[in-house]
């Protein structure tokens, strides 16, 4: 019984060599490696994948329902967010990062000549989506995750009027922060280093 | 062997050492196993000095131990800034070959280190996929594994020695952003594979289980290429503050696009613009734009001896320090003693290495007069590394991420050893 069943494992190991796929190459590159399916893992259900996939993209793809405004975004500004950003969003860099700003000096995006302009969501950032995925995700610092999508809406509207980016009478919701549109957007470019004797 | 030890005088070895090592000898000549009486040696007896017998060949040392520990004549650290967000530079000038020790590999969290349990923690891979795919961290590990060495460079690295440079920064303070590890886990390849990725797909975006959730948006090329998901660091389960259990690696590119804590992967059509790609990140740029996914690390290299605040004595050092390039092999580097009067071809050693450092040495005979030392690396593109001056023209001061000037360290003629950033 016993011989039979170490036989067994022995033809199966053999049997499991000879249609083995082959290791990984020494090649710097991956992508010589032929696809293969090892079975390992399991099909995650609809309600895993939509509990951690939260992103939003700057099409506005995966914006919740829900809506605020910038009224209530202030509010809720001064509960959640002024002890570490400031009363006015000033921040207490470099620690806690200014979050409301349109420096006259940062218009124009000169950034690369002035290490002191601050990078603020009026004068820098390029998506408005970016500041309602981050909130939603990060924010506040000590309890990230806590807040509503409705809350979530209002700070991001709240943000952006204060960042003179939308009026401060704002409603938000999906529909219509995803037509936001950031003043320096236009600024953004892809990299173009490639190597070779040429300092970009 | 018990009478040497007993012999030597008391003063000369620490009790605690001198009990344990009493208690080996018993358990030995007992044939028991050694407990954890026998353990207390292995950490050194008191901060400073250590207590050292006049002759170390006339009685017994230490017992074996658990988990070994630096000589109590080394004592590397990083630089800790005490907040969760924040950062820690490796400490380059007390290391040696390019092998960085995990204990002292540098540090960037965005959110703290989370403790997280193996057992439960998962992969989730989704978006244009077949079916999506959650592995566990056990099934992870099945799966067709390789060992590669690498380095890991913050973007960041070198901001403050660039913007603002001060005559006492050390090796640590100017680039101590960059470390190099021999990393073990599965090509990102065969995961998506698994997990069916469909054509279409031409970016991921790679979250970490930490508390911002931190997201980076990859093109899929680079899945494709060389990105690997890791969990063992130098022979070892990744530390907790290099992603344990499992950590993305995107050799040779920003630190911060090798996602830790790693526990989705979404696959889709278009980057998602995070907050780590766009408030930071990006690379302002003295023409009014700034270059975003600007992912590849250009090549750098730092003498790492001499440096400040060494003080040289006439004769012959090792010029000796890293080399590195994200895009591939570092083919030269040349060395100046002269402030870039005339250069010197270093011996480079390994030279084998992709998207690994190398370690470079060049022999110097100082003859007592000042004196600039610089290293300048070229890489198998042909990109060799810049002066300060030519970057800040096409950079500006106010860049925020990318910094690979050339620099180097001023000797005095009294022998102090001083930053120089002036190149
Ligand atoms: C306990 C302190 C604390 C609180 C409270 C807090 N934050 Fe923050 N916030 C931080 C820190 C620290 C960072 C920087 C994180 C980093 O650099 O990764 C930050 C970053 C941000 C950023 C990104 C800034 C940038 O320039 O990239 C935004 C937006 C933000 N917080 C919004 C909020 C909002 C909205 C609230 C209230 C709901 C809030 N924060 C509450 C500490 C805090």
């Amino acid at each position: 019984m016993r011989r039979a069943l170490v036989l067994i494992v022995i033809t199966a190991a053999a049997c499991a060599r000879d249609t083995a796929p082959p290791a990984v190459p020494a090649a710097a590159s991956f992508a010589s490696i032929p696809a293969q399916h090892y079975g390992l893992g399991r099909a995650a259900t609809p309600a895993e994948v939509a509990a951690l996939d939260i992103d939003v993209g700057p099409d506005g793809l995966g914006l919740p329902a829900g809506s605020g405004t910038v009224a209530q975004g202030a509010t809720l500004f001064q509960t959640k967010c002024s002890m570490c950003h400031g009363a006015t969003g000033q921040g207490m860099p470099p620690a806690f990062p200014l979050l409301i700003s349109r420096d006259p000096k940062a218009e124009g995006f000169k950034f690369a000549s002035d290490p002191k302009l601050p990078h603020s969501i009026g004068n820098y950032w390029p998506n408005a989506t970016t500041v309602f995925d981050y909130v939603r995700r990060a924010m506040p610092l000590l309890q990230p995750g806590s807040l509503t999508n409705d809350e979530v809406y209002s700070l991001t509207a709240f943000l952006l009027a204060s960042n003179e980016v939308i009026p401060k009478t704002a409603t938000l919701d999906s529909a219509s922060l995803m037509n936001v549109t950031m003043p320096y957007r236009d600024r953004f470019v892809p990299d173009n280093r490639k190597g070779g004797n040429e300092v970009k | 062997m018990t009478d040497r030890a007993q012999d030597a005088p008391d003063e000369l070895i620490s009790r605690r050492t001198m009990l344990a090592g009493a208690a080996g000898v018993v358990a030995v000549a007992a044939g028991l196993p050694l407990g954890a009486g026998g353990q207390g040696a292995s950490a050194p007896a008191a901060p400073g000095a250590p207590k050292v017998p006049a002759d170390p060949t006339k009685l017994q040392g230490a017992p074996t131990s658990p988990v070994g520990a630096r000589s109590a004549f080394y004592k590397p650290s990083r630089t800790p800034v005490g907040e969760t967000v924040g950062n820690s530079l490796s400490p380059l000038q007390d290391l040696t070959g390019t092998i960085t020790p995990a204990d002292l590999h540098f540090e960037r969290h965005h959110a703290g280190i989370p403790l997280i349990d193996p057992a439960k923690h998962t992969l989730l891979i989704h978006g244009l996929v077949g079916t999506p795919l959650l592995l566990s961290v056990d099934e992870v590990k099945r799966f067709p594994q390789v060992t590669r060495t690498h380095f890991i460079e913050c973007s960041g690295n070198g901001r403050s020695a660039y913007r603002e440079p001060k005559p006492d920064m050390t090796p640590q303070k100017v680039a101590g952003l960059v470390s190099n590890t021999e990393w073990t886990g599965v090509p990102l390849k065969v995961l998506l594979d698994e997990a069916g990725f469909k054509p279409e797909a031409t970016w991921f975006l790679a979250e970490g289980g930490d508390a911002c959730l931190l997201t980076r948006s990859i093109p899929m090329p680079k899945a494709m290429d060389d990105a690997l998901v890791v969990w063992a660091q130098n022979g070892e389960p990744l530390r907790p503050e290099q992603g344990f259990p499992l950590r993305l690696l995107l050799p040779g590119w920003e630190g911060n696009t090798s996602v830790k804590w790693l526990r989705r992967i979404e696959l889709g059509t278009r980057p998602w613009a995070t907050r780590w790609e766009t408030s930071k990140y990006t690379d302002p740029l003295p023409d009014g734009t700034a270059r975003q996914y600007s992912f590849d690390m250009d090549a750098k290299s730092i003498i790492t001896t001499p440096a400040h605040p060494k003080v040289l004595t006439k004769g012959w050092w090792p010029i000796s320090g890293l080399a590195w390039t994200g895009r591939g092999k570092i083919t030269r580097v040349e060395i100046s003693t002269d402030n870039g009067k005339s250069w010197h071809d270093a011996e480079l050693s390994p030279t084998t290495g992709v998207k690994a450092p190398v370690r470079f040495t060049h022999m110097w005979e100082w003859d007592g007069s000042a004196a600039v030392l610089l290293s300048r690396a070229t890489d198998e593109t042909g990109y060799v590394q810049p002066t300060r001056t030519a970057l800040l023209k096409v950079r500006g001061i106010g860049t925020d991420f990318h910094f690979n000037p050339i620099v180097g360290w001023k000797v005095a003629a009294n022998g102090a050893v001083t930053f120089h950033a002036e190149t």
